[in-house]
């Protein structure tokens, strides 16, 4: 009895020397191969190759050599030496070669200069900017906007600035290309629903409820955000907002709405899709739209609540990180506002045009309409695909070429189709001979 | 950090492992490489984290004040129909923003309405809640001494050659593209710009893009993939850092400027391959910036493309800043070092900087612009630059160039020149603590504690000069400094009213922190040495 209390001591002892010499010992990293000599890490070094910078481009790819336009991409535009009238450039209201903006552009030129030299942080800010986010917020009947220097870095920069890491963003099937790099951008989960299909969405939003409530306390902090384009440039159709703004509330998820190709198309006064649908602005958190469409300048804009809209000032990275507007671009664009407010009977005009345009590609034997009546870019698919995507691309190429050829009429082609863009200045006759030229080389090519 | 004087040494032959190499005397350097980091005093930095440590309680205060409605709170709300929304923002991420920065935000945002040339002309602001609302008085500060765009070689301007040329564009072409590069925005002056380009840099073929931003972030996705490492430099911008995080390769942060450490990741990338797999990398890319603008520090290219050449990295050569500041040609940092732009994989730059226009261009061979002509971002999902802006930088480039038929970008080269060296000469003569090299026209000067951001911006707009200061997040936290961007189009008397008025802020707020001799021979010896061999 009188030797177990030692017993106990020595044992204890040991145990407390063995944990001080845990808690000092160093860690050591497991990762490093201690088996190799010097001289074979020399040799490693020496032998190692790396791939060329670039893999190499075959000379003869269709889109190497870009068209060459000379002169303004207006509505008789000169490709490649030929004269033609535009079916491509988004020049939905005609402003690009509109005397006004160019005016007006000239005037800013001869005051500001032509670069800012600086982010909007840093003597960057000019009042035209400053005139410009208000005329904006004050077109779309919201508190605030701002303005980014392109186009694609606007909702690009957008979504990384509400949407982090862990954060849950539903998105469309065909959203576009600026959206999916800024998701990229903010690390969030996303989950893609089928393209306008609000049962798979609900689907989605109804999984992520049940998750929810298996975690409530992580449920109080993951932010949710439907991010959806008013038209879409991919398939040219609308989105069903009245919908969406119903899942909103019934599943307490924010709206981020892209609108490059509707502002200043729908709508009675061009106002976009909200406007179209008779949707009450501030149920939507943020419209996203790029001034490079119907308002033929250069840059973008966000507007919506200033509780929304401020946070990018201070965190939207293609804001603070980059240049601002030059000023001539910002006053062209407040000169095109000017117009479009003076004028809404125009949209009526391009609407009339689109309808007409649709019909009259209606029926082309190979070739189906992929788009809305209201959508100014309508795109034309391949009925059958040949199953080789590089030989649709040829067969769609032919005809691009054959119709810029024959009826002076230039059209694009975009992924797996053609883009045929309406815009008011386009006359009856010149849709008709067009329309006749793509039906006779849908004709010739894919018989 | 501390000051020394580098005069460039670097061992060919290297003993690996990197630990031990060691200087001979083989100079890669044609002329002194001077940079200087001067230490943080210990007693401003000890006040400095006092100072911060106040605010944050005093924040704190201010919070719980707002809260229970003691304080009117200025800040937006969410909507009600949204109040059991998920919070949009959480709350300690804007505490920062909420408390600090906008006890100073009157010094960032300052609207102007005049060229931001030389002088310019500032919007008056007054704020009659402590800086959360602005109102404009209609008053208008005339001739402000402009120190802060990046205006290096003045041709910020709206008369003149540049100014006319882009206005007969504006008539011919219109303002918009509304098109993207593969579709119908190619127009004949953007095939005409790209030439020029590759003629100014060098190489064999470029291509231009409307932002700088978007060059960066867009067309290293392009060229890096998964299975490819990239090191970039500790502080490196951030369309730099979007890039490479959005290409989705392995992104490795070497110490600023410091080539050992680089060495040692280069080696350790290929003696070890990719991470638990071991398979060799596909690529290795370098990241660097050609000037780098919250340092003032010029990149030591010579020991980058020795490096490079050892290991076979690519090389990707970021010149925002540097293009057009830096060389007896202008031609950037190439120039400045005497190299041979063949040695750099890709030459990025801007135009926003010294060309008074905006976007950005890529150099390098012609396989390299041909692929990007493919599979770039830019040139099939975004708008192409606007005409009068591709005019503006086709003038200002053939005037560096000389092929105007003046010698004005010569003579405009040249007073960039000098008035860097006189601004830098002059600044460390009084005292200031300065970072950077003394070759570089952004000049960085420490400013340390919180509260004297806010004093010398308003202290120097109060004596007309508006200058740029900046803190935390952008520099580390007891690192605030305001940065000066010296311009060829500052004449003598404007930068000495400048720095008179900057030793005056100086004494009042205390700033002359440098312990180092300044009116010792060595300091003037090695200035007056550089002055006298101005080219």
């Amino acid at each position: 009895m009188q030797f177990a209390p030692a017993y106990h001591l020595i044992l204890e002892g040991i145990l407390i020397l063995w944990i001080i010499r845990l808690l000092f010992s160093k860690t050591y990293k497991l990762q490093e191969r201690s088996d190799l000599t010097e001289k074979e890490k020399e040799e490693l070094i020496e032998e190692w190759q790396p791939e060329p910078l670039v893999p190499l481009v075959s000379k003869d790819h269709p889109s190497l050599n870009y068209d060459v336009v000379t002169g303004p991409p207006s509505h008789r535009i000169i490709v490649n030496g030929k004269e033609c009238i535009n079916f491509a450039s988004f020049n939905f209201l005609g402003l690009l070669d509109s005397e006004r903006v160019k005016l007006k552009a000239l005037s800013s030129l001869k005051k500001y200069g032509v670069g800012t030299c600086g982010p909007r942080g840093f003597y960057g800010t000019f009042d035209v900017h400053l005139e410009l986010e208000e005329r904006l917020a004050k077109f779309m009947r919201t508190e605030e906007a701002i303005i980014y220097s392109y186009g694609f870095a606007t909702i690009a920069s957008a979504i990384p600035a509400y949407s982090k890491r862990g954060d849950i963003v539903f998105v469309d099937e065909a959203a576009c290309f600026s959206i999916q790099k800024g998701l990229q951008a903010s690390r969030s989960f996303v989950k893609y629903f089928k393209h306008n299909d609000m049962e798979d969405l609900e689907r989605l939003l109804k999984e992520q409820e049940i998750e929810d409530q298996k975690n409530p306390r992580k449920a109080k902090v993951i932010r949710r955000f439907i991010v959806v384009e008013g038209l879409y440039i991919n398939t040219a159709d609308l989105c069903p907002l009245p919908e969406l703004v119903k899942l909103k509330y019934k599943y307490k998820v924010r709206i981020f709405l892209e609108e490059s190709m509707s502002f200043g198309v729908l709508g009675e006064h061009g106002r976009g899709v909200t406007e179209h649908f008779g949707v009450n602005i501030d149920d939507i958190d943020l419209i996203s739209a790029n001034m490079e469409n119907a308002l033929a300048s250069i840059g973008g804009f966000c507007c919506g609540r200033s509780f929304v809209i401020d946070h990018q000032r201070l965190s939207g990275q293609g804001y603070c990180f980059s240049a601002s507007l030059p000023p001539m671009l910002a006053s062209a664009a407040i000169e095109a506002l000017n117009i479009m407010e003076e004028d809404p009977g125009v949209f009526r005009v391009l609407r009339d045009k689109c309808k007409h345009v649709h019909k009259a590609l209606q029926g082309t034997p190979g070739l189906k309409v992929a788009g809305e009546p209201l959508a100014p870019a309508l795109h034309l698919q391949l009925e059958n695909s040949t199953g080789s995507r590089t030989n649709d691309l040829k067969l769609l190429r032919a005809i691009v070429d054959y119709v810029r050829y024959n009826s002076r009429s230039q059209i694009t082609m975009c992924v797996l189709s053609i883009r045929v863009v309406v815009t008011v200045e386009q006359t009856q006759e010149e849709i008709e001979k067009a329309a006749q030229c793509i039906r006779e080389a849908a004709v010739k090519i894919l018989k | 950090r501390s000051m020394s004087l580098i005069t460039c040494c670097y061992s060919l032959h290297m003993n690996p492992p990197p630990q031990n190499h060691h200087a001979s005397c083989t100079s890669l350097y044609k002329k002194p490489f001077v940079e200087s980091f001067e230490e943080t005093p210990l007693l401003v930095a000890v006040l400095t984290y006092i100072g911060y440590g106040i605010l944050t309680i005093f924040g704190y205060l201010r919070d719980f004040l707002r809260d229970w409605k003691f304080e009117k709170c200025h800040l937006a709300r969410e909507r009600e129909e949204q109040k059991d929304f998920v919070p949009l923002y959480q709350d300690f991420e804007n505490f920062y923003t909420r408390n600090l920065y906008m006890r100073i935000r009157d010094n960032w945002n300052r609207p102007i309405r005049s060229v931001p040339g030389a002088k310019m002309d500032l919007v008056e602001r007054v704020t009659p809640d402590y800086n959360w609302t602005f109102e404009h008085t209609g008053k208008v500060l005339k001739d402000v001494i402009n120190m802060g765009s990046y205006n290096y070689l003045g041709f910020a301007e709206n008369t003149g050659t540049c100014a006319d040329a882009a206005s007969e564009c504006t008539v011919k072409y219109g303002v918009g593209v509304c098109s993207s590069r593969q579709e119908t925005g190619n127009l004949d002056k953007h095939e005409e710009l790209e030439k020029l380009v590759a003629r100014f840099l060098g190489v064999e073929s470029s291509m231009v893009f409307g932002m700088g931003f978007a060059t960066n972030s867009m067309n290293i996705p392009a060229l890096m993939g998964k299975g490819c490492l990239i090191l970039s430099d500790e502080l490196n911008h951030v369309s730099l850092v979007l890039g490479a995080r959005l290409s989705g390769a392995t992104i490795r942060v070497f110490k600023h400027n410091n080539m050992q450490s680089l060495e040692k990741l280069l080696w350790d990338a290929i003696v070890h391959g990719q991470p638990r797999t071991h398979r060799p990398w596909k690529k290795i890319l370098i990241l660097v910036e050609g000037i780098y603008s919250m340092e003032g520090s010029i990149v030591r290219l010579p020991e980058i493309i020795v490096l490079k050449k050892k290991y076979k990295a690519y090389l990707y050569l970021d010149e925002a800043h540097s293009i057009g500041a830096l060389g007896p040609r202008g031609r950037g940092v190439v120039d400045y070092f005497g190299l041979d732009p063949c040695d750099v994989d890709i030459m990025m730059g801007t135009f926003t900087k010294s060309f008074g226009a905006a976007g950005g261009y890529i150099g390098g061979k012609k396989d390299l612009v041909d692929y990007l002509r493919l599979h770039s971002h830019s040139a099939v999902y975004a708008t192409s630059m606007s005409p009068p802006i591709t005019q503006q930088i086709i003038t200002s480039m053939k005037c560096i160039m000389g092929e105007d038929g003046t010698t004005l970008g010569q003579e405009r080269l040249c007073q960039l020149s000098e008035n860097t060296t006189y601004f830098r000469r002059r600044l460390h003569e009084m005292g200031f603590i300065i970072y950077g090299n003394n070759d570089s026209p952004v000049v960085p000067l420490m400013l340390y504690m919180p509260a004297k951001i806010g004093a010398f911006g308003r202290e120097m707009l109060k004596r007309n000069i508006g200058t740029v200061v900046v803190g935390f997040p952008a520099t580390p936290i007891i690192e605030s400094r305001a940065r000066f961007c010296v311009s060829a189009a500052h004449t003598r008397e404007m930068l000495d009213t400048a720095l008179n008025a900057i030793s005056e802020v100086g004494d009042l707020l205390q700033l002359k922190y440098s312990r180092k001799n300044r009116h010792g021979s060595e300091g003037t010896d090695l200035f007056s040495y550089l002055e006298s061999h101005q080219d």
